[in-house]
């Protein structure tokens, strides 16, 4: 028997050598193309997309203006040291938080709502589904135009519900503990669709036959939402919910035009503080800095997130 | 029990109802605007069907200070960073969706960074790289910073239709003795279609509705894309001129809502292919 596997290994043994020498010569050849296909997407996003990364966290350790003839010195840890200081920011930073986990959150909620309606058989769902789309494709420019339209104290529409009503005549972007909420609202309405329209594919994809066998086991409408259809969408979940969270707490369009951080910096989200610091005051080393601790902020935030859902998913 | 299921369909369409109202109503109230007179829109009266609709602010839009110029900027810089992104992602996907190895690692892994990472990071160096270069203040500069923000959705999206295409095709065109590059453009390239024209679009709508970076790269008013100059007639506090500011806002909207709603089958796909994974 021994001697019968030692035969035969040896006889296997030339045979995968001649044919990875082969391989190998494959590979070069299809790395070589493949590296000659990739050069025109590269180019571009290693100009302006890597050595700008690479950049943009070391002018954060200079004390780098927007408007100067020297080139920036390195100052160290100075401005992470003086933002830590800069109470103005971390206040942008807490309504950076607020904003962005209301924004999320709500739009997780209805979202999944208007997508459970949508997958079942009621009518107007083609409408709705259109009708969804409007605020995705819309430039968020615009959207805070027709916002500042709805909200408008004098002859908007909101306004005049309210009064009919026999309620209050409202200011509600001028508002100091309205204006907040008010743009939240905006908020959820712009990206709701995007979150309907992944949860509507998701829950296409949960398999009919478990809803089924749930049914006939007799498990209510809640109860097979809850352990059949969650579960298949979780996925799907944590997916948008980390990509919506990164892209609200990063807004600024909107917010921008609709109150420009006001009333007395109430709605000022962390961007627009890194706006006004780089490009009206020019202190660019130190938005450079403010961006360096948002971005380190959101990869913490988002890996404790992941590492939760993974851990949970694991036990389950 | 008979009850129930009527009692629930009831309240399915109450909530979907609801939400007509609130995703549609701001949209039907924009247009409403658009066409209402001065003075319907000075007085206190709130109506969604204008009284006596005129065309008027669409005539003051069009008059307006810069804002023709500024449509023609934003659809010249689309269309440009458009057609720069499909060329150089049809290479770049088929590499991502055909071939193993580093590239395709590094590859898809700056596609996820891509996503993750904000657009603050980038927006200084890319400042400065492109004042260096006399390209701020340029539609050349945004153009080439759409192109970059615009490329990993796009390779993202591309290379999931590569991955549709049946691989035996292309070997069937390489023992007929076609060459690398004869199967990319007379097999490859044809079957893509449907997927390059959803993609254009996708690169089409977000370079035509981004607005930081053309806030901040953009100075001179005749620079202006349309969002830039839209920004600049609403200030924070309020509205100048609301009928012809949503006359200019309506007209707008338009090329990105048509283009959204010819999609609208292929949103579905496209949207997971890049969020879900990514």
């Amino acid at each position: 028997m021994p001697l019968e596997l030692k035969a035969r290994s040896e006889a296997t043994v030339p045979k995968p050598t001649a044919r990875s020498r082969k391989q190998s010569a494959l590979a070069r050849r299809q790395r070589n193309e493949a590296v000659v296909l990739a050069v025109p997407a590269l180019i571009p996003v290693i100009i302006l997309s890597v050595v700008p990364l690479l950049i943009g966290v070391s002018l954060a350790f200079t004390d780098s203006q927007l408007i100067s003839e020297s080139a920036p010195g390195f100052v160290g840890v100075d401005n992470f040291a003086r933002l830590l200081r800069n109470g103005a920011f971390w206040n942008a930073f807490g309504i950076g938080a607020i904003w962005s986990v209301s924004v999320t959150a709500l739009q997780l909620v209805c979202g999944l709502a208007l997508a459970l309606l949508l997958n079942t058989d009621l009518r107007f769902r083609g409408v709705t589904r259109l009708l969804a789309i409007i605020p995705w494709a819309m430039p968020p420019v615009v959207v805070a135009i027709m916002w500042q339209m709805i909200y408008s104290p004098t002859n908007g529409p909101l306004n005049w519900f309210i009064t009919s009503l026999g309620g209050p005549r409202i200011n509600w972007l001028g508002d100091f503990s309205l204006a907040l909420p008010a743009v939240i609202l905006v908020g959820v309405w712009a990206g709701m669709p995007q979150n309907t329209i992944s949860y509507l594919a998701g829950l296409q994809q949960v398999p009919v036959e478990l809803l089924e066998a749930a049914r006939v086991d007799g498990a209510g409408a809640w109860s097979r939402f809850v352990h059949v259809t969650l579960p298949a969408l979780k996925p799907t979940i944590i997916s948008i919910v980390s990509l919506s969270f990164i892209w609200n707490f990063n807004s600024f369009g909107i917010i921008y035009v609709l109150t420009a951080g006001g009333p007395g910096g109430k709605t000022l989200l962390p961007m627009l503080f890194v706006y006004i610091e780089a490009f009206r005051n020019g202190n660019t080393g130190m938005a450079a800095a403010m961006t360096d601790v948002i971005v380190v902020f959101l990869v913490i935030v988002l890996s404790a997130f992941l590492l939760r859902n993974f851990r949970k998913g694991v036990q389950a | 029990m008979r009850n129930q299921p009527v009692l629930i369909r009831t309240l399915q369409y109450v909530f979907l109802a609801g939400f007509l109202l609130f995703l549609g109503f701001p949209f039907l109230w924009l247009i409403s605007t658009a066409f209402k007179s001065p003075a319907e829109l000075n007085s206190l009266a709130v109506n969604l069907v204008p009284l006596q609709p005129t065309l008027d602010n669409f005539t003051a839009a069009f008059e307006a200070q810069g804002l023709v110029r500024a449509a023609w900027n934003s659809v010249f810089v689309s269309v440009v960073t458009t057609v720069i992104v499909v060329i150089i992602s049809v290479p770049g996907a088929y590499v991502l969706a055909r071939y193993r190895g580093k590239i395709r690692a590094m590859g898809s892994g700056w596609v996820l960074v891509s996503q993750i990472v904000p657009v603050a990071l980038f927006i200084l160096p890319l400042f400065f790289i492109l004042r260096m270069v006399g390209l701020v203040d340029s539609l050349g500069g945004v153009i080439a910073v759409y192109v970059v923000y615009t490329l990993p959705f796009s390779l993202w999206m591309l290379q999931g239709y590569v991955a549709a295409i049946p691989v035996d095709v292309e070997e069937a065109g390489a023992t007929d003795g076609a060459t690398k590059l004869q199967v990319l453009t007379r097999i490859v390239f044809p079957l893509l279609q449907p997927g390059l024209i959803a993609t254009a679009i996708f690169t089409f709508v977000a370079a035509y509705n981004e607005f930081f970076f053309a806030l901040v790269l953009l100075q001179s008013p005749e620079n202006f894309t349309l969002s830039v100059s839209l920004s600049t007639f609403s200030n924070g506090e309020g509205l100048s001129e609301i009928g012809p500011l949503a006359a200019g806002a309506l007209i707008a909207s338009i090329p990105s809502v048509i283009f959204f709603a010819i999609l609208q089958r292929r949103l579905t796909g496209g949207l997971l292919a890049g969020a879900v994974k990514g």
